[in-house]
């Protein structure tokens, strides 16, 4: 805490109530029917994100998984393009052809979200591989849950990454539950962390709800990949307070969990420690907070006006982008 | 300057021609450093360990790695079997093939997969694999089917240069095959442009990677039968070469195609709907489609051979086309 300046401080509570008034606006405007598809929210687990993008450069590269509004949000992606993306718009970050699942700026180092859970976990053991082979110091960082903890391309990756000392960082947000199932009724070890033993890398356990943590425990990461000593395997326990997805109405009748168990961790609301710590160090004010929270809200409301306004793509455009060096159609 | 070079050599020479004209070209694989099929050797003597990477056999992780080093300005070399991509699957589909569109053309993939279909010496039906119609069918790869030297190094050096995720079937048939190879940008053979390693005039043969020397041998046979079979290798099936083909259908109004793939699905069904579609007031005949029998590849040799395209089996579509 000593050693985190002000000015990161503020950030990581400006971009964590940015992404919660996201993502609340993003439920409304969804349950009105603004859009359709598939959307998971990350209420809850805002800390997770926003405390280790701290920890990273612009030329450092993040990827993220289905549950990704959050990350690029994190790593100052813009507001604007994010929702317009989610209206399936030729403003959105990938001209409406991502949607919810794909957010990507490679301008600054988001490769992109996947829809399949810890496909983006070799992606990103790759980008840590090239910093290596051409001996640059950035960092290569991949969000995947606890449910995804579990694939075959997890482990492959961070056997790979160990063996040849990558710079990667293996960032688990355990929020709890893969939809319905719990991690205890899925995950062999106590902590997913400790599976880091395994391929004698460090796994280190973090208070999810605890944007400062986060930051320190990734900074550490980070310094590690930097200097050319390998990956590390975060686990950060979180929550994740809303169902799995939107539009996907019949998990939420699956009993799976407990009101009391929600209402515990609201308790930790991670924008809340936040602010708890900030107001009571002197660092800001509560007056300060809100009106941070403020500003975020009607960032994210310009952000809802600039996605209605934008155009969908023309039919002539369906064909675009599939190809770097283009071939004709069959 | 030209010379001579087995298939493997001129793979070889291929790799070797690109890591040396751009850093940003590495190859990773299995067993690569020893070069236990010959394609890289001296690789590791030349570029050294951080550009020539042996692997755990972890095709799902590596596969993938290869995207991530190349969304960043890398340009990998993958090498594999045809029969361990489908461990690779999730790699291949989800991110290789569907990354750029789906970020809206912000990425860019230059890695070329190579895989070596390794058929016809009883390998039994794990190591078989002639897969490419199932790649044809999925969106965002290029896809190329050398089946020459000269094809074998041009077509890779052009992936290796191209910015798609580009697979390269290599046909462990042809493996031992000789044949002229130029070097350097010389050998460059572009995407999309069929061959046409024989002229004639009754009869269109399209055949694909192993099946062009079989198509070859049987317009051979059948010339001295006085039917004149033309045989068009496309090289690449995504781009396909359709003109090329149709072009050929025009003049000689009979179609057959020779695909060592299974025959549902297959390259060659593409190739017959394509011209049943677009050339079919040319046909005077059936279009005839010689292509693996629909069955797994057997271990024993009486029974394999069965299932393959043959120059008799092509030799007997061709005739059956010219029949009244």
């Amino acid at each position: 805490m000593e050693n985190v300046s002000k000015e990161i401080l503020v950030q990581m509570l400006e971009r964590m109530w940015l992404i919660r008034h996201f993502e609340v606006r993003v439920m409304e405007v969804h349950s009105a029917g603004e859009f359709t598809g598939a959307a998971h929210p990350y209420i809850g687990e805002e800390a997770v994100a926003v405390g280790a993008c701290a920890a990273l450069k612009d030329t450092d590269y993040i990827a993220g998984n289905h549950r990704s509004h959050g990350h690029p949000l994190a790593k100052g992606g813009s507001v604007k393009r994010a929702m317009a993306e989610l209206y399936g718009r030729v403003d959105g970050y990938c001209k409406g052809k991502g949607g919810s699942m794909h957010l990507a700026d490679f301008s600054i180092g988001i490769l992109g979200e996947s829809g399949i859970v810890a496909s983006s976990v070799p992606v990103a053991t790759g980008a840590a591989l090239a910093a290596k082979i051409r001996g640059e110091d950035f960092v290569s960082m991949v969000f995947f849950g606890d449910g995804a903890s579990n694939q075959g391309a997890c482990h492959e990756s961070m056997n790979l990454a160990a063996l040849w000392q990558l710079p990667v960082i293996f960032l688990c947000e355990n929020n709890q539950f893969a939809v319905t199932t719990s991690y205890h009724d899925s995950v062999s070890v106590e902590h997913i962390s400790d599976r880091a033993a395994a391929y004698d890398m460090p796994g280190v356990l973090v208070d999810g709800q605890d944007a400062i943590a986060m930051y320190e425990a990734t900074r550490e990461a980070v310094a590690r990949g930097r200097a050319g000593e390998g990956p590390t395997l975060i686990e950060a326990l979180t929550y994740r307070y809303e169902e799995h997805s939107l539009g996907l109405g019949r998990v939420r009748r699956g009993e799976y969990r407990t009101q009391d168990q929600i209402d515990e961790w609201r308790e930790r609301d991670p924008i809340d420690v936040l602010e708890r710590t900030l107001t009571s160090q002197g660092i800001l004010t509560q007056e300060e907070c809100d009106a941070i929270s403020k500003a975020k809200e009607a960032e994210v409301e310009e952000a809802v006006e600039f996605a209605r306004n934008s155009p969908y793509p023309e039919p002539e455009e369906l064909f675009d982008d599939m190809w770097a060096d283009p071939i004709p159609a069959p | 300057m030209a010379s001579n070079a087995i298939y493997v050599e001129a793979i070889n020479q291929a790799i070797i021609e690109e890591m040396a004209r751009d850093q940003s070209v590495f190859i990773m694989g299995e067993d690569i450093r020893r070069s236990v099929y010959g394609a890289t050797a001296g690789l590791l003597d030349q570029f050294g360990e951080k550009r020539v990477l042996d692997t755990p056999l972890s095709e799902n992780g590596f596969f993938g790695a290869a995207i991530g080093a190349s969304l960043v300005g890398m340009r990998p070399i993958v090498e594999t079997l045809t029969s361990f991509m489908w461990v690779a699957m999730d790699q291949l589909v989800s991110q290789a093939a569907k990354m750029r569109y789906m970020f809206g053309g912000q990425a860019t993939l230059p890695v070329v997969y190579r895989a070596t279909m390794f058929y016809g010496g009883g390998s039994a039906a794990h190591h078989s694999d002639r897969s490419y119609p199932m790649f044809m069918n999925m969106p965002g790869f290029k896809i190329l089917v050398p089946a020459t030297p000269r094809d074998a190094k041009g077509l890779l050096k052009t992936a290796i240069r191209d910015n798609d995720p580009c697979i390269v079937f290599e046909d462990g048939t042809l493996g031992g095959s000789s044949g002229e190879v130029e070097e350097g940008e010389a050998a460059l053979v572009p995407f999309g442009v069929a061959d046409v390693p024989r002229s004639g005039t009754d009869v269109t043969v399209v055949a694909i990677a192993g099946a062009v020397p079989m198509a070859l041998r049987s317009a051979e046979e059948l010339e001295d039968e006085g039917v004149s079979v033309e045989v068009i290798d496309p090289r690449t099936l995504v781009p396909l070469d359709k003109d090329a083909i149709l072009e050929s259908v025009a003049k000689t109004g009979r179609l057959v195609v020779a695909d060592p793939a299974h025959k549902v699905c297959s390259a060659a069904s593409e190739v017959a709907s394509i011209v049943s579609q677009e050339g079919f007031w040319d046909l005077q005949a059936p279009i005839m489609k010689v292509a693996a029998e629909q069955v797994h590849i057997p271990y024993t040799p009486v029974l394999e051979r069965l299932v393959y395209p043959s120059s008799e089996k092509i030799s007997d579509a061709v005739r059956a086309t010219l029949e009244d």
